[in-house]
This record gives C-alpha cells, structure tokens and sequence, in this order.
C-alpha cells in the first residue's frame, strides 16, 4: 500500500514539472489606463466565448487569460460555445449570467434589437480606436453601441489542386458532376443557403420564402456529388485529400493548406459571406466594467496580434495587421482587396417567418434521397405487422392443441 | 466447457477489436506531431504537456469528476433507502412508485434537461440567488442516477432472506445494527455496482448538464464546443488517460477478485 501511494505521489510531482507555464510579461499600448482597477477585489469575470478562440498557450503562444488575470487580478471563468444558437438559447432561457461574449454579426443584430445586449462604454474602451473603420457601423450594429469586433474573414472554396481541373473560380463548382462523391458542404442551414444564393445570383439575405424554396431546390439537385456535410471534419478530410473541393471559412483554409501544401483557397466570383465576430456584454451582466476592461484587454495590440497567430482568422485591430508577417498580411485569403471585399455580404437578422422556413427547408434537403423509394418504409412496417401476426396466430394454434 | 472452435474465436476477435479498435487508433493518435488525425507524422509527448497547461480542459475534467463522485454517492445512499422503503410498502403504492421513478430513464434526456433548467430558473428568480452551476448540477445529476440505484437494489433486495433480518432482532440487534451488520453486506454488490453505473452516466451525460450548468462546463460540453474548428489532441491525450486510468482500476479488481476465489476453492 505505501509502495502504492509512494509511486502515485512520485507521478503526480513529475506531471507538475510537466505543468510549469511559460511566463510572458506584456508591455500594455496606453500606459495611462489603469489595469488595476479591481485588483483585490475579488472579482470573476464570466468568459463565454466559442471553442479554440482565443489564445492559450498550446501553441506556444501567450495564455492570454493568464495574462489578463495577472494584469488586472481578475479571475476568468471561460467557458465555450459551438454556434451562435446555442449561445442564444443559453442567455435567453436565463440560466446562465455571463459578462462577455463573442456572437457573430447577425446574431448581434438579433441580440440588440431584443435588447440582451448593454450599450458600452467606449470610455473604458479607448483600444476601439484601433480597430479599423471599415469594421465599425455595419448593418448588424449601425450606431456601433453594442459590438466590438473580435476576428472578421470571408467564406470560400477550399480545394485539392491536385484532383480539379480547370479554374476554380464559380460557387458552381461544388455542383459539378466530375467531383462526384468528392465534394463536402457546410452542415448548418444559413452557410450552406448562403452558397445557394449566391449560386443563384440572390442575395444571401433572403426576403420571401419562395427565394428559401428556390435555394432548398438548388441544394437538392447538389445532393448527387456531396461526399458529406461536415463543420470539423473538413479538416481532416481535405488535409487528408479525402475530398477535392469544400466551402469554409478563410482562417481555418490558411491552417489547412499550412498541414497540406496541394490545398488552395478560391473566392468565388458571384460574391461570398463577409462575418465578424464581435464582443458584446450581456444586459444581465453584473460586472460590466470588469466586461469593458476585458474587451478593452483583447485590442491591445500583442493580445491582438497572438489571437491572429492561434486562431488563423483576419484580425480587425489596424495595428496587430501591421506586424503580421508579409505572407499574411499581402495574403489575398486573409486580407483580399477592395474590389473582393465590395462584391461580400453580411448576414442580417432574418424575419422569424424565414427563419422557420429556412430551418423547415433545411431538414427537407438533409432527408432528400432522388434514389429513396417512397414504398421502402411502410413495405418494413407491413412485414413486420405480418410477422406480429403470424407469431400470433401460431401462439393461438399451439395454445389450442396443448388444450386438447 | 467446450473448446472454442475456429470460427468462434475469430468472431471473439472481430467483435473485441469493433470495441476496442477506435480507442486504440485515439490512443496513437494523441501522440501525433500535427493535428492531423489521419496522417501519422511523428511521435511527440508534446499533447500531454499542453494539456496539463491547459485551465479550461482540466477545470471542466475537475468539474465533471467532482460531480459525478459527489452525486453518485448521493444518488447511492438515497436510492438506498428508497429501495428499502419501497420494499415493504403495499403492491399498488409500489406499482406506482416504481413506475414514477423509472420515468428519467425512459424519458428523452433533453426533456428532462430543459424541464430541470426551467424549474431551476423559477426557483432563482423566485429566491434571488444565483443558483445556477454546482448546486443545479449536482440536483440534476442525482435525480437521473436515482432510479439507477433502485433498479439494481431492489431486485437484490428481494432476493434476500428476510428471516435473516429477524433472526437477528431475535438475537438481540437493535433494527439499526441488524440493517448495517445483516442487511447491507447482502445488498453490497448490488450498491456497489449502482455506484459505478452512477459515475459512468454521470461523467457521460452531456443534455442535461449542459442546460443545467450555468456559466460552468462539465468536460462533454468542453469537448462539444471545439466542433466548429479541429477538436485539439490534448483531448486525445485526455481520453487516453482517462482509458488507461479505469482499465487499470478494473484489472487490479479483477486480479483481487480472482485471487480471493483461488484462496477460497484451495480451502475447500
């Protein structure tokens, strides 16, 4: 038993030898904003943010919670999310009382307008003069009362150089026969009608549920050459050249064609998605200027800049873009041109009516199958019932001879 | 027992590695240079550094372990008692009681969990406090490990000879010493098993915890939230030493057992 006890105990110190962090002090921009506002004062900080979005130390890079909790003796208690529903079914239902989050564009716009969001205070925020122009005052958040933005990119086609032929220039290509069974498609509804849309020369922002209907038509008939719809798989699979051709976000193309040099990124010429994520403070929060000081915290420039380098996505603060290294920064993935940019569209909120539509059309395509028999189902249930039956009545038989 | 032909042990073997082979790949795969899992590029304990570095994956590993030990004993002693209770009442009350506990097993876990969150939400606005996190957990995961317990002592429960209890009165037992010095080591097996299953569902469980955690996450929603991008190998890492940590419990249980029948059958 001692031995026992010895030998775990010995294993726990060498696991904690394992476990000593990397320190990295940070040198603050504004030497006049005073981090030390709630040192002492016992304060946590509720940190809901989505999944592998943020810095922390895996990589190498800054433990930016770390740091910010040594600056300004807060504690972080960061939790995470997998989509903007279920961020929005989290703070609607009242459960959980957090201080920052990170929704993307139109879930802000969706947020604001139902008033969960607090309006800042950009007095606690100056870093916000960091962040370039052509973020602030978009549709989701015009007065920009509300949002910060956090990573922004655009949505596009990433593919195998090695197993297409031809440009790769046209959101049909992910319709085309000769990639049968080699071609991956967004596995939530408003990515993957945004790529209808846009195929169909629409609007990504749709207006009558005809326009949801023609799209949901436009998906059916693409059903015949997608291999599988994916979110995370896409990575292995494309770096694995398991598919030729998939649509995803710009950030996680840079990561994938980092694993396997045959990949390459194509923005479509019909137009894309542009998105920003923002950082907003729940109207339910209690600790709102711990909130702004946090958000204030990530547009400091190095904080930014090390997001940058751990998450992949384009970075909205002007002064982190300019000391990224020059593949990135010139790279037409993460930082494409004016004229690409000008032919992108946000998402906005969609009417309640749409958005039951779209989600009705959106399981109709899931469950589409052009080969499916409408016969095979209820052909199942009548032999089964038969089966029941005949069981039955043997049963019955055997009961009435056992009688005799 | 008749010797295993051919075709059995192949099918022994095909029906083990079904089992086992994902975890096994898992395994390898949390040792891997990239990120890839895939490709095998190169062999690195790197994962297993990173992840004990990493606050939020151990903080949500310390959370699920925490409530599962704490609401499976719970669930354990109460479902106990309950067993117990449920044992000498009349047939139809026990009809009714047995029916009425087995309903979080049959029902669907997201009903249960959106039900529990929102009961949990008139209560906090009813009494003003913030409730939600470890105490809404551990209530929630106590009431679906409940009918477990119940289901695996009262069976035991029955089987029991109830003149044992009596002859021990008889002998002089208060009721109390006669329930812990006669009655429980009968039912031991049955509650020690009910705990295990209790844990496993508990470290398991993903629905309910995650409408019911507040602002805090149990280790199966931490992993969840990664799906948008790659899920990291820290949680390959994770997983493996979880695997390993269990298999080891479970052979040094079998090796004790086994080595207390050989004690026994060289008595005989």
């Amino acid at each position: 038993m001692k031995k026992v006890v010895s030998f775990a105990v010995s294993v726990l110190l060498l696991a904690t030898v394992f476990a000593l962090p990397a320190q990295a002090a940070i040198t603050p921009d504004d030497p006049s904003y005073n981090w030390e506002r709630f040192k002492g004062q016992d304060v946590t900080l509720n940190v809901y943010n989505w999944g592998l979005y943020i810095s922390d130390g895996s990589d190498g890079g800054l433990d930016i919670n770390k740091e910010f909790e040594d600056l300004t003796g807060i504690k972080v208690n960061y939790t995470t999310y997998d989509t903007n529903e279920s961020l929005y079914a989290k703070l609607k239902s009242g459960g959980a009382n957090y201080d920052v989050i990170v929704p993307s564009d139109y879930m802000v716009g969706k947020m604001s307008k139902e008033g969960m969001l607090a309006k800042l205070d950009f007095g606690n925020i100056p870093n916000i003069a960091m962040i370039g122009d052509q973020y602030k005052g978009l549709d989701y958040d015009p007065n920009n009362e509300y949002s910060v933005p956090y990573t922004w990119g655009v949505v596009g086609i990433v593919y195998n150089k090695t197993m297409v032929k031809g440009p790769i220039d046209s959101w049909s290509a992910l319709w085309d026969e000769q990639y049968k069974g080699n071609v991956l498609m967004f596995n939530n509804s408003r990515d993957a009608f945004a790529i209808a849309f846009k195929k169909l020369g629409m609007s990504l922002n749709p207006s009558s549920t005809e326009e949801i209907q023609k799209a949901a038509e436009e998906l059916k008939k693409q059903k015949g050459v997608v291999q599988a719809y994916v979110m995370d798989e896409i990575f292995d699979k494309m770096e694995g050249g398991e598919a030729a051709l998939a649509p995803y976000y710009a950030g996680d193309a840079i990561t994938m064609i980092n694993e396997n040099p045959d990949l390459a990124f194509a923005i479509p010429k019909e137009g894309t998605n542009y998105f920003v994520d923002a950082m907003c403070v729940p109207a339910t929060s209690t600790q709102k200027e711990a909130a702004e000081m946090y958000i204030n915290f990530m547009c400091e420039t190095q904080i930014a800049l090390a997001n940058c380098e751990f998450i992949g996505y384009s970075t909205p603060q002007v002064k982190a873009e300019a000391l990224l290294p020059d593949e990135l920064k010139n790279s037409p993935i993460m930082y494409p041109s004016k004229d690409v940019l000008a032919n992108t569209e946000i998402f906005n909120v969609l009417p309640d009516e749409l958005n039951q539509a779209m989600d009705e059309a959106w399981s109709d395509v899931k469950s589409y199958d052009e080969k499916g028999n409408d016969l095979l189902i209820p052909g199942i249930l009548a032999l089964a019932v038969a089966g029941i039956a005949v069981v039955f009545w043997r049963k019955n038989v055997k009961k009435k001879r056992n009688d005799y | 027992m008749k010797r295993m032909g051919a075709f059995s042990k192949l099918y022994l073997v095909l029906i083990f590695s079904f089992m086992y082979l994902p975890i096994a790949v898992m395994a390898v795969f949390s040792f891997n240079q990239s990120k890839s899992r895939t490709l095998f590029t190169g062999f690195t304990l790197g994962w297993y550094q990173s992840l004990l570095r990493n606050d939020m994956i151990l903080s949500a590993l310390g959370l699920s372990l925490v409530i599962a030990l704490i609401s499976s004993v719970i669930a354990t002693v109460l479902g106990t008692m309950a067993s117990i209770g449920i044992y000498s009442m009349r047939h139809t009350v026990r009809g009714v009681i047995m029916n009425v506990s087995y309903m979080p097993v049959i029902n669907p876990e997201i009903i249960t969990g959106v039900s529990m969150m929102l009961l949990f939400v008139v209560v906090k606005n009813s009494i003003n406090l913030q409730i939600f996190g470890i105490p809404t957990l551990l209530v929630a995961h106590i009431t679906f490990n409940l009918p477990y317990v119940i289901f695996n002592v009262s069976p035991k429960l029955r089987q029991m000879d109830v003149r044992m209890w009596e002859a021990a009165l008889d002998l002089g037992c208060t009721p109390m010493q006669a329930f812990f010095k006669v009655v429980l080591p009968e039912l031991m097996p049955a509650i020690l098993s009910s705990f295990l299953i209790c844990l496993t569902y508990s470290i398991d469980d993903f629905i309910i915890s995650y409408f019911t955690s507040g602002t805090m996450q149990t280790l199966p929603i931490a992993i969840y939230s990664m799906t948008r991008k790659k899920v990291s190998p820290e949680i390959n890492a994770l997983s493996t030493i979880l695997f390993v940590v269990i298999f080891t419990i479970i052979l040094l249980i079998n090796a004790k057992d086994s080595r207390k029948e050989k004690k026994n059958a060289v008595r005989i």
